[in-house]
C-alpha cells in the first residue's frame, strides 16, 4: 500500500514537471523542436505499471493540459487518449524490447499523435504547425533513453524505500 | 499475448472492452472539441480557474526568466562595450537637448512673470519680442516684432515685468520701433512713491541712466526712492515703477537738485515686452453720458408730448477727449 502511495506521488510530480516542461518557453528557434513531454511520462507509466495509468486517467490529464495550453479543449485528451491505448495494448511486448527499439517505437508513438494534432488542427481551423515541428517526434525519441533510465531509477529507489518502511 | 486483467469483464474480451472505451473517450473528447470550437468554454473554464493557473504559468516561466538574468549577468564583454559607448553617445545627445531646454525653460520663466504682470494689473496687453535691440548715446530704440497690422498704434507704452521700458514711436506693418526712456529725447511725468513728490524724468542716452532735474533743494529724497509714473500728460498709465534713485547731485545752476535715477525695467535684457492696449483715461471732462430712456421711435407724437424731449436733451457735455489726448501726447 505504502509502495503504491511513493509510486502515486512519483506518478503526480513527474505529470505536473511534464505539464511545466510543456508551458515552459524555449528560444524561438528550438520551440517547435520541443518533445511532447506529457507523452513520455505516461508512455513511461503505462508501460511500468498497466494498471496506474488508464484510457480515463490519460483522458483527464489530457484536459488539464488542454486547459494550461488553452488551444482546444479535448485536443490532448484524445491524443493522449489514443496513445496511451496504443501503449497498453503493446505494452507486453514494448517492456521487453531492447532500449533502441523501444525509442523507435516511441517515435512511432509521438509521430502518431503528431500526425492527429496535425488533423484536429486542419479540422478546428487553427493556422497549420511549422514544419519544423515533424522533428519533434524524432527528438521525443532521442530522449526517450533517458527519460526512461530517469524515471526507472527513481521509481526503483521510490519502490525500495516504499519496501523498507512497509 | 492477452493482459492479465483482474477486472476483466466476462461479456467482452480485454482488447475489446479497451477499444469500446477507447471509442467511448474519443467520442466525448470529439464532442468537447466541437463544443468549445463553437462556444469557446476553453476560454469561460480558464477564465474561472485563473487564480489556479497563473501560478501554473509563472512557475513554467520561471526556468526561462532565470536563463535571461544569467544570459544578463554572463553577457559578452564586447556587448557590454558596444552599449557603452552607444549610451554615452545617446548621453551626450540627451544633455544637448537638455541645454536647450533649460534656455527655453528660462524663457518661459520670463513669460511667465510678464503674464503675471499683466494679470495683475488688469490690463489689455499685447506680447511682443524685442527684434533688433539699437542702445547708443544718440538713440535708445529698440526695435518690436508687431506692427501696425497686429494692431500697434504710435503712442503705445512698452513694459516688461518690472516696469516702464518706452513707448511706441513709430509703426511698420509687422514691426514697430519704441523709444526706451534712457533715450535722450524721452521724458516720463512721474512721482515719488514716498512723498508723492512730482517730477520728469528725462533719458541721458546712457543705457542705464535717467535723471529727474529740477527738484528743490529742500526736497524729501534720498537714494533708493521710487519713482513711479504719475499719469500726468495720459500718455503712461499712473503707478509703474520708472526707476530707483541712486545718487542726489546739485544741478548746473546750484538751485535745484538733480536725481540720479536708474531704471526698473531691464532695458538690456528684456526679450519679451508687453504693449499696453489701453490707453490711460484722457485727462479733461468725461465722455457724453450715454443716452437713457427709451427711443425716440417710442416717444409718442402727440402734441403735450413734445416739449419733454428737448428738455431731455438739453444737457449734452462737449465730447473733447481727443483734444486731451493731445494735449498730454508730447513728453
Amino acid at each position: 500500500m505504502n509502495r503504491m502511495r511513493a509510486q502515486g506521488w512519483a506518478f503526480w510530480i513527474g505529470i505536473v514537471l511534464a505539464l511545466l516542461l510543456m508551458l515552459m518557453p524555449l528560444p524561438t528557434m528550438i520551440q517547435p523542436l520541443k518533445p511532447y513531454w506529457p507523452a513520455l511520462v505516461l508512455i513511461y507509466w503505462a508501460l511500468e505499471s498497466g494498471d496506474r495509468v488508464g484510457i480515463g486517467m490519460a483522458f483527464c490529464i489530457g484536459l488539464a493540459a488542454d486547459l494550461l495550453n488553452g488551444a482546444l479543449l479535448g485536443d490532448q485528451a484524445l491524443r493522449l487518449a489514443v496513445l496511451v491505448f496504443i501503449v497498453l495494448r503493446f505494452r507486453s511486448r514494448l517492456r521487453f524490447f531492447p532500449m533502441w527499439q523501444q525509442a523507435l517505437a516511441v517515435w512511432l508513438l509521438l509521430l502518431n499523435n503528431h500526425v492527429l494534432q496535425a488533423l484536429i488542427r486542419a479540422f478546428a481551423g487553427v493556422p497549420a504547425m511549422p514544419a519544423l515541428s515533424w522533428l519533434a517526434p524524432a527528438v521525443g525519441a532521442a530522449i526517450w533513453p533517458f527519460v526512461f533510465l530517469l524515471f526507472d531509477d527513481v521509481n526503483t529507489r521510490v519502490r525500495g524505500k516504499g519496501a523498507k518502511s512497509a | 499475448m492477452a493482459l492479465p486483467q483482474k477486472e476483466s469483464s466476462p461479456i467482452f474480451s480485454d482488447a475489446t472492452a479497451g477499444t469500446l472505451r477507447l471509442i467511448a473517450y474519443l467520442a466525448l473528447a470529439a464532442i468537447l472539441m466541437v463544443l468549445d470550437h463553437r462556444n469557446g468554454w476553453l476560454h469561460r473554464v480558464r477564465y474561472a480557474s485563473a487564480a489556479a493557473i497563473v501560478p501554473i504559468y509563472k512557475i513554467a516561466a520561471a526556468p526561462a526568466d532565470w536563463v535571461h538574468d544569467a544570459s544578463t549577468a554572463f553577457v559578452e564583454r564586447r556587448k557590454l562595450i558596444d552599449e557603452n559607448r552607444q549610451l554615452q553617445e545617446s548621453l551626450l545627445l540627451a544633455q544637448a537637448r537638455l541645454n536647450r531646454m533649460d534656455a527655453v525653460s528660462q524663457q518661459n520663466e520670463r513669460l511667465k512673470q510678464l503674464l503675471d504682470t499683466q494679470h495683475l494689473l488688469g490690463l489689455h496687453a499685447q506680447l511682443a519680442r524685442l527684434i533688433d535691440v539699437q542702445l547708443g548715446p544718440t538713440h535708445d530704440r529698440v526695435m518690436l516684432n508687431v506692427g501696425a497690422d497686429e494692431g500697434v498704434h504710435v503712442g503705445q507704452v512698452v513694459i516688461d515685468s518690472h516696469g516702464i521700458m518706452g513707448q511706441v514711436i513709430e509703426t511698420l506693418p509687422h514691426a514697430s520701433i519704441a523709444m526706451l526712456v534712457t533715450d535722450p529725447d524721452h521724458a516720463v511725468p512721474v512721482m515719488l512713491a514716498r512723498t508723492g513728490m512730482r517730477g520728469i524724468a528725462h533719458g541721458t542716452g546712457e543705457a542705464d541712466q535717467l535723471v529727474v532735474p529740477n527738484l528743490p533743494l529742500s526736497s524729501d529724497i534720498k537714494p533708493g526712492d521710487q519713482w513711479v509714473t504719475s499719469g500726468l500728460g495720459g500718455r503712461f498709465p499712473a503707478g509703474f515703477p520708472v526707476g530707483t534713485v541712486t545718487k542726489l547731485e546739485h544741478g548746473p545752476s546750484g538751485m535745484f537738485l538733480e536725481a540720479l535715477v536708474k531704471p526698473a525695467a531691464q532695458l538690456a535684457r528684456s526679450g519679451e515686452v508687453l504693449l499696453l492696449r489701453d490707453q490711460p483715461d484722457p485727462v479733461g471732462p468725461p465722455a457724453p453720458a450715454p443716452q437713457v430712456g427709451p427711443p425716440a421711435s417710442l416717444a409718442p407724437t402727440t402734441a403735450h408730448a413734445s416739449p419733454a424731449s428737448p428738455a431731455r436733451l438739453a444737457n449734452p457735455n462737449p465730447p473733447k477727449p481727443a483734444t486731451a489726448a493731445s494735449a498730454g501726447a508730447t513728453p
